[in-house]
């Protein structure tokens, strides 16, 4: 490595600054990525403005909905009861991320950030309509996730500006949600194809005590059919996909079939396919396209399932 | 241009004059002498040179030396104490846990870590908690058994 600076600002203002006054000067704040490409001398920065001792940026904020700053390890957001109950398949993703020692530092703003088409927390965000905000020398901006990504490694980020929180809007309480990570090994992974979604199940016109009769599904295969006869109308529905396309993205098509719909058998395979047409995966030594497709169908049905099924458990 | 930091490792302080973009990892190892932490892929993946930071596992590689100033950092010399070996170090070497010892030291730590949260881990806790510690040699089983063994020896010495 060749020599280069390091400068620790304690506010954002601090830090913007010090970047517009630097020529080749980088952000770093977990340091798991940017290590990393200095590594391997992809990045050779001549200057380094740690992130790590502006404390607002740490915070996790719980008053409206969930504001996650900038700072925020995977770590925290996997230990939050609070978080785990109410936004589910951000927590299926934030434990999944790399090793212990890489979520003990590395931060879920830097995970998009970094913006790789395998971001595990791309996809939760998205189906929690998660909005990106923003600080640069023209002020704050805020921007929705969907608009946040432009290609691999690439984002809206114009050169010295920091992402300072994350915000997702508080849900509806009928609302589930999950991350499902397809992987070959169980830890240290990239997964082959991820898959998010969120549901709300409308509880107009529900006698008390419904969520309770779904409870009792003797397995996952029978749930679809209980759903079914319940008649229960999905709303607000979600779905995201990971790794198959140049940027996270969202099936559109499929969310707009399942949208006020009663689940049924029948649905969550037009679902799946639908997903599964929408997504644009290519070979690679890590998974071939036909496979990862033919996956898209089978874990979209499957997170959406998962959704369900933590709101009647809840 | 080199910058004086004090690092705070094993409850020892250490002054030390260090480049910027320097990892915590070669501070430890060629500027401290404390070879127990190992270099392996220094791109985050292996965990060998798992150290402890303010309680909790890091891969030393990808940490600065310049961002663990002010923290407390434990490395595999700070187990031992005067009445000996720590649990884990004795438990590793009695089950036959360490074949070429490359990844022991990173396990050792995320084991501590592991059962400083977790007296009574499952053995599925176990395997979470060495996740991010690759060992090319065991197969993990006689490890899982040695951290198990380590964690009844340990509840045992409490009562």
């Amino acid at each position: 490595m060749k020599g280069c600076d390091y400068y620790k600002p304690e506010t954002v203002g601090d830090a913007s600054r010090l970047m517009a006054s630097l020529d080749g000067a980088r952000y770093i704040a977990g340091g798991t990525d940017v290590m990393v490409l200095i590594k391997q001398k992809k990045l050779s920065p001549a200057h380094l403005i740690s992130l790590r001792n502006i404390r607002e940026l740490s915070l996790l904020d719980t008053s409206d909905g969930l504001s996650i700053g900038s700072g925020v390890t995977h770590s925290r957001i996997v230990r939050d009861a609070w978080i785990r109950d109410r936004y589910s398949a951000l927590v299926d993703a934030t434990q999944k991320i790399g090793s212990p020692q890489v979520r003990n530092v590395a931060t879920v703003a830097g995970n998009i950030c970094n913006a790789a088409p395998s971001a595990d927390t791309a996809c939760p965000l998205l189906v929690l309509d998660a909005k990106i905000r923003i600080a640069g020398k023209k002020g704050e901006r805020i921007v929705a996730i969907e608009d946040f990504f432009l290609g691999p490694n690439r984002t809206i980020l114009e050169q010295g500006e920091i992402v300072t929180a994350i915000a997702i809007p508080k849900l509806d309480e009928n609302s589930g949600s999950a991350y499902i990570k397809h992987t070959r090994r169980k830890a240290m992974e990239l997964p082959l194809v991820g898959i998010a979604a969120r549901i709300t199940l409308d509880a107009a016109d529900r006698a008390p005590g419904w969520k309770e009769s779904l409870r009792n599904a003797p397995n996952a295969e029978a749930l679809p059919g209980m759903l079914e006869a319940a008649g229960i109308v999905c709303r607000d529905v979600r779905i995201a996909m990971g790794v198959v396309s140049p940027k996270p993205m969202r099936a559109r098509k499929a969310e707009a079939a399942l949208e006020g719909k009663v689940v049924s058998e029948a649905l969550l395979d037009e679902i799946g396919a639908l997903a599964a047409s929408e997504s644009q995966p290519r070979d690679s030594f890590r998974g071939e396209a036909w496979y990862r497709k033919d996956m898209v169908q089978v874990l979209v049905r499957r997170a959406v399932l998962m959704s369900i099924e933590r709101i009647v458990n809840a | 241009m080199k910058k004086i930091i004090t690092l705070d490792i094993n409850h020892e302080h250490y002054e030390v004059a260090v480049e910027p973009n320097q990892t915590l990892l070669d501070t430890l190892r060629y500027q401290l002498g404390l070879t127990g932490t190992k270099k392996g892929c220094e791109v985050g993946d292996c965990g060998a040179c798992t150290v402890i930071m303010d309680g909790v596992t890091v891969n030393s590689c990808l940490v600065l030396a310049m961002q663990a100033e002010g923290r407390q950092i434990t490395t595999i010399e700070g187990l031992e104490t005067k009445e000996g070996m720590h649990p884990l170090q004795t438990a590793f070497v009695e089950k036959g846990a360490i074949q070429c010892g490359f990844c022991t030291s990173g396990m050792i730590l995320s084991a501590r870590v592991l059962l400083d949260k977790n007296p009574e881990p499952t053995e599925e806790g176990i395997r979470r908690g060495i996740a991010g510690n690759l060992c090319r040699c065991t197969g993990y089983q006689k490890i899982v058994e040695a951290v198990q063994s380590a964690a009844d020896g340990m509840k045992e010495g409490h009562q």
